[in-house]
């Protein structure tokens, strides 16, 4: 597919395809320097944003969800934020706070899965979880549940627990009542307790002695842990509105992957998810989140990303205590959705996915239609991080032999989350030694 | 444009196969142009997954494990599309190491939401996303497997349902035929004791044209189908297209209602184009 050269000259970086899922690595070692590091993503693109054109505001939080089976809620929420910034309204009180709780079960359920059948395999050196379930299967058993708590969050307030159903820009097509809610109560409360066993458990798992001073960013917001809205923070001095985005993010191509790099304009490279947002709202966890926390050893500033799995348990503490709170104070709202009219404007979104900032921005015509649309993903924000991390942390174990070192990065990027593919054992390693 | 009808007629002899072996089936899992949804759904069978690990060899499943097993695979199960020559050629190989080839899931079976690219030229897309198209290797469609190889079973849906997975797999460690059902949503919304939200408040609904298998979800919640599970056998499309106009929808919506998540199907294609026509 060779185009020429002008045609690409007359367009800008400010789109982004759809990538998830498939994930290859590839390391070039020279003697004992390491000469190239490239983190792939060769999931084939599926033009999201090219084809949400001329569709309609109304259906970009059914086909976002599409994008991804992990994170549905996080591309309805940013969607819908997006849309509702275009438009000049404000989705406040009750229909707020359920939003609130819908992403609360999508950390749970996110988190879980990260936690308990992801990540923690390798640091007992298991292929998976249903392998460590022989010998763990307790854990493995409570992690489930966990996970599957999550899942009814999501399905009561979203219809299903992949690509939901129920929510709308201006809120959902139906109201949950406070009866259906408090049916969640009882298992929000077990899986807290799971969520805090979680914390002790990965708090005692064998990390590597492995720092870097990143740049962290995450939304912040007056007083709440960010899910929906905030600003753009970062421990290195960035501090902006969600409108302000595109002045301060580049996304660059690069020949190997078909993700695009995202960089900050200033610095380049920086980190988001939970690590990022743990360390720049820790005052606004719960208190039960933040005693966990500390007894676990772990106080902002963390600069170790494996310990990202303790950081996620954390989370998961805060979320359970935030779907119970909310649960406790709601009263079914009036309408499901406040009316408004689509006008013709550019909105702009952005929302906390599990694995990090998701950022949304469409411009829309008279009608209602989408004329353009950028999307940017978590897993493409973290892309550039990741292979920093690689380039640092392969030389300190150059020695080990290829298949241990193999696993060992394999770990490492897993530190991530960067979406479930990629994220778990997807990934083909090439060790080129010279 | 031509499109295959799958039935599970190989679905008993392949059984028997599996009957005379003393070992665990053996279970892959694969992955292509999808958003991995149909295959967590795996994962999210949290009561069932460890009983399942039980019962069948799960060889392949790289979402899940580092473990690949070499095939022959009594069973694969496989998410996604066809967007790539590459993954053209990798389905073939598939089939060739599966006793039972199943699709999973809207974009398995009809080539999903990425199936827009099919009704226009793709390379506006590419370079509407990319700064350098070049790169970026791709084919003009998305396709579903069937396109390309014999597929012995498809689950609708987008995302599937995880009973109705289970009970897939399930069949063939019994040696019956899946219970998976070919009326519309309609059928399970009346079941339901919906009211119905196009009969009474007048809002577009897909439920009459659309595979059943979601338990009338959207309904449920006050809102129309949007058409997530595909078409049911044989449904009247044009009928509903005419009772959409009466309630107001002008044919270039019609054209995005029949043009989504099965888009590509046979039904819903040649309702768009119908009313793509109509639009122009
Ligand atoms: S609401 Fe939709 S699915 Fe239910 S009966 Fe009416 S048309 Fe059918
Ligand atoms: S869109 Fe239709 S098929 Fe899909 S969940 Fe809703 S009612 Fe079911």
């Amino acid at each position: 597919m060779k185009n020429d050269k002008a045609k690409i000259k007359t367009i800008k970086v400010d789109y982004l395809a759809r990538v998830e899922g498939e994930g290859a690595l590839y390391i070039k070692i020279k003697g004992h320097t390491v000469t190239d590091v490239k983190f792939k993503i060769f999931e084939p693109p599926r033009f999201f944003e090219a084809f949400l054109r001329g569709r309609s505001f109304c259906e970009a939080p059914d086909i976002t969800a599409r994008i991804c089976g992990i994170c549905p809620v996080a591309y309805q929420m940013s969607s819908s934020h997006a849309m509702e910034d275009a438009f000049g309204i404000r989705v406040d009180g009750q229909l707020r706070a359920l939003r609130r709780l819908l992403y609360c079960g999508e950390w749970i359920e996110s988190h879980a899965l990260h936690v308990y059948l992801l990540h923690a395999p390798d640091f007992f050196g298991y292929d998976d979880a249903i392998q460590m379930a022989k010998d763990y299967p307790d854990i493995v058993q409570r992690g489930l549940q966990l996970k599957k708590t999550g899942n009814e969050v999501v399905i009561l307030i979203g219809g299903r627990e992949i690509h939901p159903i129920n929510v709308r820009v201006g809120g959902f097509y139906k109201a949950l009542t406070k009866q259906e809610l408090n049916t969640l109560t009882e298992k929000l409360k077990r899986a807290r307790d799971i969520a805090l066993e979680a914390v002790r458990w990965t708090a005692e798992f064998d990390y590597p002695d492995f720092e870097q001073d990143y740049e962290f960013v995450s939304l912040r917001h007056p007083d709440e842990y960010p899910f929906n809205e905030g600003k753009l923070i970062s421990n290195k001095g960035l501090d902006i509105s969600v409108h302000e985005y595109d002045n301060h993010f580049i996304e660059e191509q690069v020949a190997y992957t078909n993700a695009l790099h995202s960089k900050l304009k200033e610095r380049g490279a920086y980190f988001v998810g939970p690590l990022a947002r743990f360390n720049l709202n820790f005052d606004r966890l719960s208190p039960l989140a933040k005693e966990a926390a500390h007894s676990a050893g772990l106080s902002p500033v963390c600069r170790n990303p494996f310990k990202s799995i303790i950081v996620r348990s954390v989370e998961m503490v805060y979320a359970c205590d935030e779907a119970l709170r909310i649960i406790g104070q709601y009263e079914k709202p009036e309408i499901p959705a406040i009316p408004f009219q689509p006008i013709a404007g550019t909105g702009y979104g952005c929302t906390e996915a599990p694995r990090g900032i998701l950022y949304h921005r469409y411009r829309i015509d008279d009608n209602g239609r989408i004329l353009d649309a950028k999307i940017v993903p978590p897993t493409s924000q973290n892309q550039k991080t990741i292979e920093n991390d690689l380039w640092q942390f392969i030389p300190k174990y150059l020695d080990l032999p290829s298949e241990k070192l193999k696993y060992d990065c394999e770990k490492a990027i897993r530190n991530y989350d960067p979406c479930i593919s990629c994220a778990t054992h997807f990934l083909k390693l090439t060790i080129d030694r010279e | 444009m031509s499109f295959v009808t799958i039935r599970a007629h190989s679905w008993l002899n392949s059984y028997k196969i599996t009957m005379a072996q003393k070992r665990k089936p053996k279970l892959a899992v694969w992955k292509f142009a999808s958003c991995d949804g149909c295959q967590l759904t795996i994962l999210d069978c949290e009561d069932e997954l460890l009983t399942l690990a039980d019962k069948v060899d799960i060889s392949v499943f790289l979402e899940a494990s580092r473990t690949v097993k070499k095939g022959p695979y009594d069973i694969s199960l496989a998410e996604g599309s066809i967007t790539t020559q590459h993954d053209a050629e990798r389905i073939k190989k598939i089939r060739k190491v599966s006793k039972l080839l199943i699709g999973l899931g809207a974009c398995a079976s009809a080539g999903g939401i990425q199936s827009l690219r099919n009704f226009t030229d793709v390379k506006d897309f590419i370079s509407a996303v990319y700064p350098s198209p070049e790169y970026i290797e791709t084919l003009d469609t998305s396709t579903p497997f069937s396109r390309h190889v014999h597929v012995d079973y498809e689950l609708q849906g987008c995302p599937i349902n995880k009973h109705q997975l289970l009970d897939v797999i399930s069949a063939f460690l019994h040696g019956r035929k899946p219970n998976t059902t070919s009326y519309s949503v309609c059928i399970e919304c009346k079941r339901r004791g919906n009211v119905c939200v196009m009969v009474a408040h007048g809002i577009p609904c897909m439920g009459p044209v659309t595979h059943a298998g979601c338990s009338a979800l959207c309904p449920t919640y006050n809102r129309g189908c949007y058409g997530c599970y595909g078409p049911k056998e044989t449904p009247n499309t044009a009928s509903l297209s005419s009772w959409f106009k009466r309630l107001g929808v002008n044919e270039a919506d019609l054209v995005r209602y029949f043009r989504s998540y099965y888009g590509n199907s046979e039904h819903f294609y040649k309702e768009s184009k119908i009313h793509t026509k109509k639009r122009d």
